[in-house]
């Protein structure tokens, strides 16, 4: 059974907000709303400095306290790639799962519901890419099964240095930035 | 905006009951069961061209139930493949703009008020034509003059040239790459072209001075950046501030602003003194390279330290560094070079570096752009102008090889050597792209007719006595894009949308602006399909293959020496220059000089500015998804400087320069990423137009700063890094 | 040097989380005074108090009622899918602490019912004698008295603890991330629900026994307070700097003068000289001890949003 994820190449992004650009349009996310967000840091000082530039949106974690918190069911993980889904008829924005991300991953939409990173798979069951993936201009995302040892991000994992984000925070985080 | 979000996800419900079924589906889903099932969306794509910069990229645009949905990159182009940048993805944004113009506008109060009457378009080409004849007969028709930037332009162009005037610019020469293009031609014998024919991809080692590929989001370069970087290509990186490039380079050198001309001299000195450079290549091609040698002789590594704050080490290191992967080593020539005056020289001298690497007409160095052969529409011939272009008067500016916008500018200031009466504008906001605002206000007051063209209102559309509405990208046809690249190909622009207003397309107005002008037969067509279609078929292609596809590929043609294309330099030697007898000829130095930039008066710091990857010039702000990428720009300030002078980030100050001209408040930004003696900011925001809502005074222009500039000797260009500002804390 | 943008400003979420408003610090402080009340009463109904005709503690039921009422209406307010708010009662989802509390709060109407029921106000007493028989034939029963009593207090606790189980399940906010926070809202619901009886108590017995009885309450509420402040200050990185906020950041002023001090401290001090017949009891006391209740519920929610796992 398949399960998600994603991985991203730091080294080769450049920041551009393409990801975040695409993602709106592709799923009309309102004004004001974003799923996903770039990220710098810079460590250092001038002229030795060092600077990480993240593409960040929900991580699909195997230890979601999003989905443990719902009071509804709502907020549940999908058969389908194991992907963390709301289900919007079944929320009634008591916003316990915004409190409950450490990644901040999640909004409330204006109709009422909560919303978030959906990895595309209105786009994925059709055999696209997410948005933001197939967006990127320096081709530095990845997307694709974890359970498969032969898969790009599976190989990528494995031969690259990278982290994925607040480890310690137990959840599970199914997106794996390369350094 | 409709709920689609739920109602896509219930339809991935259902959908991926057959997509799982070799994995097994767990079981009913609530969503299913109470949801009923939507009527499938009409979905419909049609292939253009971007518009958004300058770079045009293919796209296929997307509308859902006749609504514009989304563009994405067009996989047959070979200038996205596929893949659009960040102003390309939010491209339906200029179409839902709440800011654009909608219908022609004649000026009722003075100019610069702003004050609109609505009219027809028939009044408002009447009185166009009517001044423009005016002014024909009683200055001449070189009296108007056309300022014109990007492809939408062609038609106009073709009208004034149909008028008589040759006095036709656009400020991407003077203000932005005309220095780099005369730098290379003096020494290659052809300029750098655009889109920039450097094999970045091939690069395995790649310098870029002053170029921050990365925020400059020209595409194909930052698609091909990435390609460098991902093969593991040595990356070096000189810039006063520690840009996105900056960090993923091996090398990061903070140079002090102005001083790259010793910089790459002492590279150059490196190369040969210590034997580096590609010998052969330089026998066989070049012409002067004992002159030369003995010229930058003394430009040591140990000299150029002072003069650049890099160390006589890191000099050695990078240049050996260069060296080492020739002539797979590009030095990037960069775009906007328009920095200190002096800039053809510097350009040259980026120039002089590439070819002692050996990388032009080499792999990871430099192609020659091949193009497919497309002809013109047939027309009468040109009038001859017996006065001649007004720009450059005397040839001052002898190497100059385009028309300079702040020449015309000067013209219309003074009536030297003779007299501007009307500016005709075209997707171009002169206000914030030519330098010291006052002189361009001054100049339009001696006209007796200023005419904008533009999509939203920008600060020159509020000066014009007419501004005209066009419709955007996405709605209209335009010429065939006939591309100089490294693979040929043709593209087709065509409407998507229709205009929500009564935007129309520039090759109406061009016609109906001609048809009234009495030039209508040099614009013939009926129809802009019918022009299309004659030039495609007069090359043996077809207009309906190109509104499928979007894009007509030509045949692969060679454009490296190892493909067997034939080095050819087009210089007076034919050979490469490495001294210029024609620069000596001239009076200019034969090969480049170091010119100690000015030093900030005390509490003032250079004000550099530079581009963001999710905005074009001044022209994006308004749109509604760009702008909420990044609605006001930032003043960058070092963070040790901000310390002392009590600043803090998100506080916002106003710049003041160094002729008292105040800014706009403006947020800063205290990094590391800057050196201490300048400050950094994005250009295009700072906007003073009242009809730009939202970017209506948001973040500061460095426009409006720029009052000083140092026109380069050799081509006219305007060097704007030139200004220097102190910082007050906003109360 | 160390430094982070984000290109994100969502609503709710930047630049700090700001999800929960007055409204639910306001039902987290009512749902506390309930499950106090409910405590109370119910104890009263198993120790057959209820016998007892001026017993302050039968306006318990008939106020439990109507503040209750008010709390989920708060809550109500707070939910941004409103009508929707019926999906709570059509699954159980073991794992969330609010469809416990969904459904416990459900439970408690008719527990509190059937102690109205036990005893019936006056003015119902009047208007309803129908309902008067039958709340004398119940009477009757001592076993189904004692029941009612024990369902109060073990729902009323419930009720109590909950929403500090809920909140501490939250992880990814650190300042609530102590399994104290159950113990001590329901020590703070119980001491303002004793507090409130005592204040408005007729009999000197029941006043005496719930003024001790919020005092322990109290004196209970301020070693969990230590434990719970101590055990964030001696964890991790990120708990430290959320004891931070309490210990010296922005809402130490709040929390130490007026949560502890004016709230707890100071009535405890006086309703201690109180029942030592010191000084006469005054309703100065536990209308501190109430309001310090309701302003620990603001101060923990709102300084619960500000602390976070990124950005250190």
């Amino acid at each position: 059974m398949a399960r998600f994820g994603m991985v991203i190449d730091t080294t080769k992004c450049v920041a551009c907000m393409d990801c975040v650009v695409a993602c709106k349009t592709e799923n009309e996310v309102p004004e004001g709303l974003c799923r996903d967000w770039i990220v710098q840091e810079v460590k250092g000082a001038l002229p030795k400095l060092q600077m990480e530039i993240r593409s960040e949106r929900c991580n699909h974690c195997d230890n979601p306290p999003c989905v443990d918190c719902c009071p509804t069911g709502a907020s549940h993980v999908e058969s389908l790639g194991k992907t963390v889904q709301v289900t919007g008829d079944l929320c009634i924005g008591c916003k316990a799962c915004l409190a409950s991300c450490p990644y901040d991953a999640r909004y409330i939409h204006p109709e009422g519901y909560a919303d978030k990173c959906t990895f595309c798979m209105h786009r994925v069951v059709e055999g696209l890419e997410p948005a933001c993936v197939a967006v990127c201009p320096t081709h530095c995302m990845y997307f694709g099964d974890l359970d498969d040892p032969n898969s790009q991000v599976s190989r990528l994992i494995r031969s690259r240095k990278g982290h994925t984000l607040l480890p310690e925070a137990g959840t599970k985080p199914r997106i794996h930035f390369l350094t | 905006m409709p709920v689609l979000s739920r109602r896509r996800f219930l339809k991935i419900s259902s959908g991926a009951a057959g997509l799982t079924a070799a994995g097994g589906f767990a079981g009913p889903n609530w969503s299913e069961l109470l949801a009923a099932p939507l009527p499938g969306d009409e979905i419909r794509t049609v292939p253009t061209f971007c518009d958004i910069c300058f770079w045009k990229c293919g796209a296929i645009a997307y509308t859902k139930n006749g609504k514009l949905w989304k563009v994405e990159g067009n996989p047959e182009d070979p200038l996205s493949r596929g893949r659009l940048c960040p102003r390309g993805t939010g491209g339906v944004g200029a179409h839902f703009d709440p800011q654009r113009l909608t219908a022609p506008l004649l000026r009722r109060e003075k100019r610069g008020q702003e004050e609109w009457a609505e009219v027809t378009w028939d009044e408002a080409l009447g009185f166009i034509a009517e001044k423009m004849q005016a002014i024909k007969n009683t200055h001449g028709p070189e009296a108007m003059a056309l300022f014109s930037h990007g492809i939408g332009g062609t038609f106009f162009k073709q009208a004034f040239k149909a008028y008589g005037s040759p006095n036709i610019a656009a400020p991407s020469y003077a203000q932005c790459r005309g220095p780099r293009d005369v730098g290379f031609n003096l020494t290659f014998g052809e300029g750098v072209s655009t889109p920039e024919r450097t094999d970045i991809r091939n690069a395995q080692c790649l310098t870029l001075i002053g170029s921050h590929l990365g925020e400059n989001m020209h595409n194909t370069q930052v698609q091909e950046f990435a390609e460098a970087i991902e093969k593991g290509a040595s990356i070096i990186v000189v810039d006063p501030r520690f840009s996105i490039a900056a960090s993923k380079a091996k090398y990061y050198l903070p140079i002090k602003p102005g001083t790259d001309v010793a910089l790459l001299l002492a590279w150059m000195n490196v190369l040969v003194s210590e034997k580096l450079y590609d010998q052969p290549y330089v026998e066989e091609h070049g012409f002067g390279f004992e002159a030369f040698q003995a010229e930058i002789t003394p430009y040591t590594p140990e000299w150029a330290y002072p003069k650049t704050g890099i160390t006589p080490q890191m000099i050695r290191d990078t240049a050996r560094e260069m060296a080492r992967y020739k002539p797979a080593s590009l030095v990037h020539p960069g775009r906007h070079v328009t920095w200190y005056g002096d800039d053809a020289q510097r350009s040259r001298a980026v120039a002089l570096l590439n070819a002692l690497l050996g990388s032009w007409g080499r792999r990871g160095g430099f192609w020659s752009p091949v193009s497919m052969d497309v002809p013109d529409y047939p027309h009468p011939p040109y009038p001859d102008s017996e006065r001649g272009k007004v720009d450059n008067p005397g040839h001052r500016y002898p190497f100059a090889d385009g028309a300079l916008t702040t020449g015309i500018r000067k013209a219309t200031l003074t009536g030297e050597p003779y007299p501007i009466k009307g500016w005709f504008v075209y997707a171009t906001n002169l206000l914030q792209a030519l330098p010291n605002r006052e002189e361009t206000i001054r100049a339009i007051q001696n006209l007796d007719l200023m005419v904008v063209v533009d999509v939203i209102p920008s600060e020159i559309a509020g000066w014009a006595d007419v501004v005209l509405p066009e419709s955007i990208y996405l709605e209209r046809h335009d010429d065939l894009n006939v591309e100089w690249f490294r693979d040929p190909f043709i593209a087709l622009r065509q409407p998507v949308v229709e205009s929500p207003a009564d935007q129309k397309p520039n090759w109406w107005m061009a016609r109906e602006l001609a048809r009234k002008l009495g030039l209508g037969a040099y614009l013939p067509w009926n129809d802009i399909k019918e022009y299309l279609d004659h030039r495609l078929e007069a090359a043996g292609h077809s207009l309906a293959y190109l509104e499928q596809h979007g894009i007509i590929r030509g045949e692969k043609q060679p454009i490296f020496y190892d493909e067997g294309l034939e080095p050819e330099f087009y210089t007076p030697s034919g050979k490469i220059e490495f001294f210029s007898l024609q620069l000596q000829e001239a009076g200019f130095d034969p090969v480049p000089k170091f010119n100690p930039p000015a030093e900030p008066p005390a509490g003032h710091f250079r004000l550099l500015y530079g581009r963001a990857p999710m905005h074009s010039f001044s022209r994006t702000q308004t749109n509604p998804l760009l702008s909420e990428m990044m609605d006001e720009n930032e003043v960058w300030l070092n963070s040790d400087v901000a310390r002392r002078l009590g600043l803090e980030s998100g506080q916002y100050v106003r710049l003041k320069n160094q002729d008292g001209v105040v800014s706009n408040p403006i947020r800063v930004k205290a990094t590391q990423r800057i050196r201490g003696d300048c400050v950094y900011m994005v250009h295009g925001f700072g906007h003073t137009s009242r009809g730009l809502g939202k970017a209506y005074l948001r973040g500061a222009s460095d426009a409006q700063l720029i009052t000083r500039y140092e026109t380069d000797p050799l081509m006219g260009g305007s060097g704007m890094n030139v200004n220097f500002v102190s910082l007050e804390l906003e109360a | 040097m160390h430094e982070l943008t984000s290109t994100r400003a969502n609503h709710l979420i930047d630049p700090s989380l700001h999800v929960w408003e007055w409204q639910i610090p306001v039902y987290l402080f009512l749902g506390g005074l309930v499950a106090g009340m409910m405590v109370i009463s119910g104890y009263f109904l198993l120790t057959g108090r209820h016998k007892r005709t001026r017993c302050a503690c039968f306006m318990l039921p008939s106020l439990s009622l109507i503040l209750l009422s008010l709390g989920m209406f708060a809550l109500f307010l707070d939910l941004e899918h409103k009508l929707y708010f019926w999906r709570l009662y059509t699954t159980f989802e073991i794992l969330s602490p609010m469809s416990w509390g969904s459904w416990i709060l459900l439970l408690v109407y008719p527990a509190i019912l059937a102690n109205l029921l036990l005893r019936l106000p006056a003015p119902l007493e009047v208007a309803f004698p129908r309902l008067q028989r039958v709340s004398d034939r119940l009477v009757e029963y001592p076993m189904f008295v004692k029941w009612v009593g024990g369902v109060n207090m073990v729902l009323g606790s419930l009720l109590g603890v909950y929403t500090g189980i809920l909140i501490s399940t939250l992880a990814a906010r650190p300042l609530w991330n102590s399994a104290l926070l159950g113990p001590i809202f329901l020590l703070s619901g119980m001491s303002a629900a004793a507090a409130f009886v005592h204040m408005i108590a007729r009999e000197v017995e029941e006043r005496e026994l719930l003024a001790k009885a919020d005092n322990g309450f109290l004196m209970a509420e301020l070693i969990f307070i230590a434990l719970f402040v101590g055990g964030l200050a001696t964890s991790t990185q990120v708990h430290q700097q959320a004891a931070g906020l309490l210990l010296g950041g922005p809402y130490t002023a709040v929390f130490w003068v007026f949560v502890v001090g004016l709230g707890i401290v100071f009535p405890l001090v006086i309703q201690l000289l109180a029942v030592n017949h010191k000084i006469q009891h005054t309703p100065v006391a536990p209308i501190l001890v109430m309001l310090g209740g309701l302003l620990l519920r603001f101060v923990i929610v709102s300084a619960g949003q500000v602390s976070h796992w990124i950005g250190n």
